[in-house]
């Protein structure tokens, strides 16, 4: 007995799920996991799994799986969004909702971490790691190796914050948990510490590839290509990364102290002993501002892309738009007291970061008017990517008015912890974040796999997102004028229902623009024959991805690249330079690095270092981090880590692409 | 491009990709910093900085680590100088060091923990106990990295990635020896003297 309580640290059956829900959920999720496992050993595709892409050092690659995680997380997003939404559509008066409290508390909570850490920021590395070096040039990332580190540190914490729901129950404190709730005293169980060593691995994920992501674009740009010709989105993704680096480490340490409050009795934020919650409002939020910024970047950076290359003009302002970026992220780190105006700063410090916030949506809006003159007097076409732009400029640009009316401190004493913020932040989220991405999906698709997507489908899920979104929201912006909380589980007034039924059902239709994005990619798999680029250049792009065939090949560029203006690919294109290939001289042999599993090998360490600390198993912890160690010495032991291709056999596979372009 | 083309170019992308790592690490100690200066007067009733710290034993820790730190500077400069079994030397020298630093953190949080002063006692020790353990173990990653750099060392013939990875330890040591003197001054100098 002594023996097992060791092995098995405070686990025990009491953990395994009640609730009819999550049954179903810790039913499902093995045998899904279970019979994708079939399928590969049926169709014999496990070598090709492994080889092709778990040990893949490739950026692309990596960037693809990023994106297939996220994708499948906001579909596991979506269903919590739905059960919140079905429980406020019915719990009100004498009428009890679906789920009891506690479930209602862990659903909103994995909700909110889920849709930041898994959806948008998986999104986001995806996207950076698929084009980021294409554009600026580069056959890959700065540290491959790293990077593919990055990606399974994320999925490790991927998967603890689903393993929860199977067994444990997660957190109920709200994606922020704050304590004292979230400390020993309130919440004893599993379910915080599983929330914490999520976000901790993810955390750490984000923080290399941030500086990944630095040192790629500072060293590794084509020559020519000075920092004021790179075009826009390696610079939001620049910007982002310094934002990463910058404010990861204060959630890496929040996080930790948490953790040291709840593993060894500290007295950090707890409400006696001398320690400080307030303390841990501050610090969540001296990262978790700045976190709205790093997402918003870079989706910016995607519609700087976009828009120039649908309204067939050059971006407007382009200094500005880089100045802008530099004035976000310096701003972003003064104004995080605006989260908790009410919360006892005296009214001096509130003027200060109300008024910082409101100028920090000076630069958000040159970046706005930038790409409406952008698409002035352009010969716009209206593609799904487009589409998507559009939404988004309406959606954003309403949430970033909403924002600075709770900027003002007096304003926001009415709405704080209202559903009037609720609708504020997913009207950024949503509006700026997924709509930017999944234009950038759309958009880059075909240079990933070869073939375009559907282009009517994904105007209709921009369409269904759009509408879903109106329907969704705007009921929260007057439920919380009328008073609402967020959180709310049940509540007295039966005029509030007719608005949160509206917003259920504009879930709903959420829910439907995601099964056609889905349908989009699905469809367009199938006709793939139909839809297949040949050309390298299905949207008469700007940029150097642009310049290679579809998909790009694992190398990127088959000879040195070489810049001389701002889109430098479009004025080649008007010179007809693209048609004749390179002097023999342009090509010379390439070390690109050889495929690796330890990267895996240390998401496993760490995902099981991390259920350990959850569930108090010691040894299995001494196990993980042990393993760990020997897998990283093991590695910067490893010197023939590269393989070399020659330059004849660049030069071979570059004249058929030429050949093609005759075609 | 040859592979030694590459081979330089990836020196320098590591050595930038380090220094940031570096900086990311400040942030880190800046929060813990902060964090210790807002409970540094949460003592629950408890002892006080002034009451609990020895700064000549700190002192003795700041020798012992400035020290480490000049033997790690000369063991990669020695190995510039292709003299690798000095370099080894030297860094054998200086993993010892930063082991006897170790030693005597671990003696003095012992010897607070017997006294009835642990981390658990007030918001104000778990800040000490937090931040100068974060430092203690980051000594201790790199004792680790010391011995598997000398491993291999003893089993590779001296090369230019062989500089870059003594190199980036140093690099990695001096660092550590500047956030101790914040944390001398900062927590014990300024302790000692409230
Ligand atoms: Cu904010």
């Amino acid at each position: 007995m002594e023996l097992l309580s060791q092995l098995l640290g405070r686990m025990s059956l009491e953990y395994l799920p009640t609730e009819p829900a999550t049954i179903g959920a810790a039913v499902g999720m093995p045998l899904g996991a279970i019979g994708v496992a079939v399928a590969l050993t049926y169709f014999k595709k496990w070598r090709w799994l492994w080889n092709n892409w778990l040990t893949s050092l490739d950026a692309k690659k990596i960037g693809i799986m990023y994106i297939v995680v996220a994708l499948l997380m906001l579909v596991r997003g979506l269903f919590d969004a739905m059960m919140l939404r079905l429980q406020t559509a019915v719990a009100v008066g004498d009428t009890q909702g679906p789920f009891d409290v506690d479930t209602f508390q862990q659903v909103f909570t994995a909700h909110g971490t889920i849709m930041i850490f898994f959806v948008a920021m998986g999104l986001m590395f995806g996207l950076i790691n698929v084009v980021m070096p294409l554009m600026i040039g580069a056959r890959d990332m700065a540290f491959p190796w790293l990077n593919s580190v990055s990606f399974w540190l994320f999925v490790a914490g991927m998967i603890l914050n689903n393993v929860a729901l199977i067994f444990g129950g997660f957190s109920p404190g709200g994606w922020l948990g704050y304590p004292p709730l979230t400390g020993l005293e309130y919440n004893p169980g599993p379910g915080v510490d599983y929330w914490i060593w999520s976000l901790q691995i993810a955390g750490l994920g984000s923080l290399f590839s941030g500086i990944n992501f630095i040192v790629t674009i500072l060293k590794k740009r084509a020559r020519g290509m000075t920092m004021m010709k790179m075009p826009i989105f390696p610079w939001s993704v620049l910007v982002t990364s310094v934002l990463i680096a910058l404010a990861f480490p204060i959630l890496t340490v929040t996080l930790a102290l948490l953790s040291l409050d709840r593993l060894m009795g500290m007295h950090f934020f707890t409400s006696d002993m001398g320690g400080n919650p307030m303390m841990y409002i501050n610090l969540i939020w001296a990262w978790g501002h700045p976190e709205v910024y790093i997402l918003v970047l870079p989706a910016f950076g995607i519609f700087s892309e976009v828009v120039p290359t649908f309204a067939r003009k050059a971006l407007f302002g382009y200094k500005t738009m880089v100045a802008a970026l530099v004035a976000i992220m310096f701003f972003s780190f003064i104004v995080w007291q605006h989260h908790f105006f009410t919360m006892g700063a005296g009214a001096n410090v509130n003027a200060f970061f109300g008024i910082m916030t409101m100028v920090i949506a000076i630069p958000t809006g040159v970046k706005i008017f930038n790409w409406l003159f952008t698409m002035y007097k352009g010969k716009i076409r209206f593609d799904a990517p487009m589409i998507w732009f559009l939404a988004f400029v309406v959606t954003f640009t309403l949430g970033g008015v909403t924002g600075v009316m709770m900027a003002v401190p007096a304003l926001d004493f009415q709405v704080h912890n209202s559903l009037f913020l609720v609708a504020h932040f997913h009207n950024t989220i949503i509006g700026g974040v997924v709509f930017g991405f999944l234009a950038g999906i759309t958009y880059w698709f075909p240079k990933l796999f070869g073939f375009r997507l559907i282009d009517k489908l994904g105007r209709w899920s921009a369409y269904l997102w759009q509408i879903g979104f109106i329907l969704a929201f705007m009921p929260l912006y007057i439920l919380g004028l009328m008073g609402a909380v967020r959180r709310l589980d049940h509540y007295a007034d039966p005029t509030w229902q007719p608005f949160f039924i509206v917003s259920g059902i504009g879930v709903l239709v959420i829910m439907a623009g995601t099964f056609m994005l889905i349908s989009q990619i699905a469809l367009s798999v199938w006709k793939r024959k139909e839809l297949v680029d040949t050309t390298g250049d299905p949207w008469n792009g700007r940029t150097l991805e642009w310049s290679v065939p579809s998909p790009a090949p694992h190398y990127n560029f088959a000879s040195t690249v070489e810049v001389t203006k701002r889109d430098d690919w479009w004025y080649a294109k008007q010179a007809k330079k693209q048609l004749s290939p390179p002097p023999p001289s342009a090509y010379k042999d390439i070390w690109l690095p050889k495929n690796s599993a330890s990267g895996l090998l240390i998401g496993i360490g760490t995902g099981l270092f991390g259920f350990a600390a959850i569930w108090h198993m010691w040894w299995l912890l001494v196990v993980a981090l042990v393993f760990i160690v020997a897998v990283i010495i093991r590695r910067t032991y490893n010197t023939d880590d590269e393989y070399m291709i020659s330059a004849e056999e660049l030069m071979k596979e570059d004249a058929a692409v030429y050949k093609r372009r005759h075609v | 491009m040859s592979k030694n083309i590459t081979e330089t170019e990836k020196l320098d992308n590591t050595t930038l990709g380090f220094w940031l790592y570096l900086m990311t690490d400040i942030m880190i100690f800046a929060s813990l910093f902060a964090v210790y200066m807002v409970l540094v007067n949460a003592t629950a009733g408890g002892p006080s900085a002034s009451e609990l710290y020895d700064a000549n034993f700190a002192l003795l820790q700041t020798v012992i680590l400035l020290t480490s730190s000049f033997t790690c500077g000369i063991s990669a400069l020695m190995l510039r100088h292709g003299k690798k079994i000095a370099s080894m030397w030297l860094l054998a020298i200086t993993a010892i060091l930063g082991g006897a630093f170790l030693a005597l953190e671990i003696t003095e949080f012992t010897k607070l923990v017997a006294e009835g002063h642990s981390w658990q006692a007030s918001g104000f020790l778990s800040a000490f106990f937090t931040l100068v353990g974060t430092h203690g173990l980051h000594i201790t990653v790199g004792l680790v990295w010391a011995v598997s750099l000398l491993v291999y060392m003893y089993k590779t013939k001296q090369n230019a990635d062989m500089l870059r990875k003594v190199g980036l330890f140093a690099l990695f040591w001096h660092f550590l020896d500047i956030v101790w003197i914040f944390l001398f001054t900062i927590v014990y100098l300024f302790g000692v003297a409230s």
